[in-house]
């Protein structure tokens, strides 16, 4: 059973090149397919540019999406506009951002910052709203509750602050947390703790998580799932452990060699995002596998080990239509 | 390591700086031999980017250099002229930033950056500067007909590869380079780092290499410094390091990286957070965080009370911890 079940989504941007500002279209997201499921993390991996966060933020409805469907439960909400509706749908799906400075109010206590959510959704009785308060510090850690409540924003660490963010998230009882590169700003020996409390939240909360990064290291440590982005598309996706020890599509192998200690990269360039792309695979000027079909036609997510699935010609070949 | 490695080129005794009344740099010692990597490494705020801006003389107020010397081939640089460290920037050490990509003129061409820097340090005509310039470019894997381009035209990898290349262009002895990929795609940030690996080799020159990226400067540093609050707390060859590394807040920031490969283990990481600098704490700087700092300990006194000297545990290893050298 899935918690979010996210169908051929796809979101263009209008784009303006050149001096004279021919008009063109990014194509930020393309037929992106994919589920969350409860007590599952997966990880959405990709360098800048690739649309991973444009994800997260179609997936919160902060965008709304050209094409496609996103499926809670019974309902698509990709298109639900009403204000109502919106707001029953972030009651279950909740997302943390990258930069825990930016993200909470520096006017404001803790307290405010938790409490907000709670009389918002209605999640308790007035009465009980303290206590709640309390009790969601102490799920991720921030203890005691009482003064960490009292406190503002800039008088706690930067992982501190992250927490916070964590714990206002879970405020409302969500079924899917999305976090968009939670550690990033954090300092290293920080991150660690905050990828813990993920994998605890995870397995008491049966949440389904969705890990956006650029770091396949920690992805490893608290994903089940991955999925690899490259310019818009999804090129490969599969059980974590699967992947990084097989992966299927050559740009998957050259993310992985790029870690290497040592290692000597063959594949150059940088990846970009598609402005009116051309049928054909994106990854193709790059790509030291690249024969004729892959600069005509776009090649198709195909499952070509269990559960393990490429957009390859070459690696992952499909039925040509 | 070969003859030309010993000779001591930059040496830092008690280097001290001041952010007003807060102490960012508190008493580093450390020698960059000509031709080797220097490694630095530590978190945001312990005073890596002020010790690489105190090496290159360009610390600005509020920063204040209080205390130690900065001897570069054993002539300090504490008191020097203007003019004089003007000529001592960039013909002897060149500097790439964390941003410097973002560190090019909109407004000009690729090849006339080049041409400025080199005739306000040299006497060149521009015909000869261009031509080493597009030999610069060459080198780090860009094409010479760039020189033309403007910079909005580059990726923000090729950007960064034209710094580079333009802070090589006076062949310095001392290329600082702090947090040089940390804006940059692994991808990119790969290339780029087997370019500077490679430039090094054939040119000489010595590196110091700042980033809170510890993994990287294993593979890239022959020496490596952790910082921790304004100190050196640990100094060691880059393999030594990563074998055996000493002090316990090395160790836990090594814990702090997941593994690629092998075995998911659960990690710990390290409890708490850096201290703050206005108000750091008594004795050993990392004790409320240490996890070998308990009461049941014998030297726990000292612990909270004494800071703890840097002192060589092995030869070329120096660990500042009471506990060192006791401890496997």
């Amino acid at each position: 059973m899935s918690a979010l079940d996210v169908h051929e989504l796809t979101k263009h941007f209008p784009a303006t090149t050149g001096i004279v500002g021919s008009r063109g279209r990014v194509h930020a997201v393309d037929d992106v397919s994919f589920r969350l499921s409860p007590g599952r993390i997966t990880a959405l991996v990709g360098e800048s540019g690739s649309g991973k966060s444009t994800v997260a933020r179609l997936l919160v409805r902060l965008y709304a999406p050209t094409a496609g469907t996103i499926q809670l439960g019974e309902r698509d909400v990709a298109r639900d506009r009403s204000k109502r509706a919106l707001r029953r749908y972030r009651a279950q799906v909740q997302m943390i951002f990258q930069d825990p400075f930016g993200s909470l109010n520096p006017a404001k206590t803790i307290h405010h910052h938790l409490a907000r959510p709670l009389r918002i959704h209605g999640i308790v009785p007035d009465r009980d709203v303290d206590a709640r308060v309390h009790e969601l510090l102490e799920t991720v850690g921030l203890v005691p509750p009482e003064l960490v409540a009292a406190k503002y924003p800039h008088q706690l660490s930067g992982g501190q602050r992250q927490r916070v963010a964590i714990a206002r998230a879970l405020a409302v009882e969500p079924v899917v947390l999305l976090a968009d590169e939670p550690t990033s700003m954090l300092d290293v020996s920080i991150r660690i703790g905050i990828l813990n409390l993920m994998l605890r939240l995870k397995e008491e909360r049966q949440l389904a998580f969705l890990y956006v990064t650029h770091d396949l290291a920690s992805a490893r440590y608290v994903a089940d799932d991955i999925l690899v982005m490259y310019a818009g598309q999804i090129v490969e996706q599969g059980p974590i452990e699967q992947v990084l020890a097989e992966p299927l599509h050559p740009y998957t192998q050259l993310l992985l060699s790029a870690l290497q200690p040592g290692a000597r990269l063959e594949t150059r360039g940088q990846a970009g995002a598609a402005v009116d792309p051309k049928p054909g695979c994106r990854f193709v000027g790059r790509c030291p596998l690249a024969i004729d079909v892959c600069s005509q036609v776009t090649p198709a997510l195909v499952e070509a080990r269990t559960q393990q699935a490429a957009r390859c010609h070459v690696r992952a070949p499909g039925v040509l239509q | 390591m070969s003859a030309v490695a010993t000779r001591t080129l930059v040496e830092l005794r008690g280097l001290t700086v001041d952010y007003g009344s807060v102490r960012a740099v508190d008493g580093v010692d450390l020698e960059i031999r000509a031709g080797e990597i220097v490694g630095l490494a530590g978190e945001s705020g312990c005073g890596k980017s002020t010790v690489a801006n105190a090496v290159m003389q360009i610390l600005r107020p509020p920063a204040r250099l209080t205390g130690g010397s900065v001897l570069f081939r054993g002539d300090d640089l504490v008191g020097k002229s203007a003019e004089e460290l003007r000529r001592y920037r960039w013909r002897n050490v060149a500097m790439v930033f964390q941003s410097a990509m973002n560190a090019l003129n909109p407004v000009m061409r690729v090849g006339d950056q080049f041409v400025d820097a080199m005739k306000a340090h040299e006497h060149i005509d521009r015909k000869a500067a261009l031509a080493r310039a597009g030999e610069l470019l060459e080198t780090v894997g860009i094409d010479p007909s760039r020189l033309r381009s403007y910079p909005h035209e580059l990726s923000g990898g090729m950007r960064q590869r034209v710094i580079i290349a333009i802070a090589l262009s006076l062949s310095p002895e001392l290329l600082i380079l702090d947090e040089p990929t940390t804006a940059l795609d692994v991808v990119v940030q790969r290339e780029i780092l087997q370019q500077i690996e490679e430039l090094q080799r054939d040119f000489g020159f010595a590196v110091l290499f700042i980033t809170h990226d510890l993994s990287l400067l294993v593979e890239f540093a022959d020496r490596i410094a952790i910082m921790y609050a304004g100190e050196i707390v640990e100094l060691a060859e880059a393999e030594r390091l990563h074998d055996e590394p000493q002090h316990p807040y090395t160790r836990g920031l090594m814990a702090s990286f997941p593994p690629l490969s092998g075995p998911v283990t659960r990690l710990v990481g390290i409890p708490g957070a850096p201290p703050d600098l206005a108000d750091p704490p008594a004795g050993c700087r990392f004790h409320p965080r240490c996890p070998l700092c308990v009461p049941q300990e014998p030297l726990y006194r000292r612990q909270l009370t004494e800071r703890p000297a840097l002192r060589e545990v092995e030869p070329g290893h120096l660990v500042a911890c009471h506990l060192a050298g006791r401890t496997a």
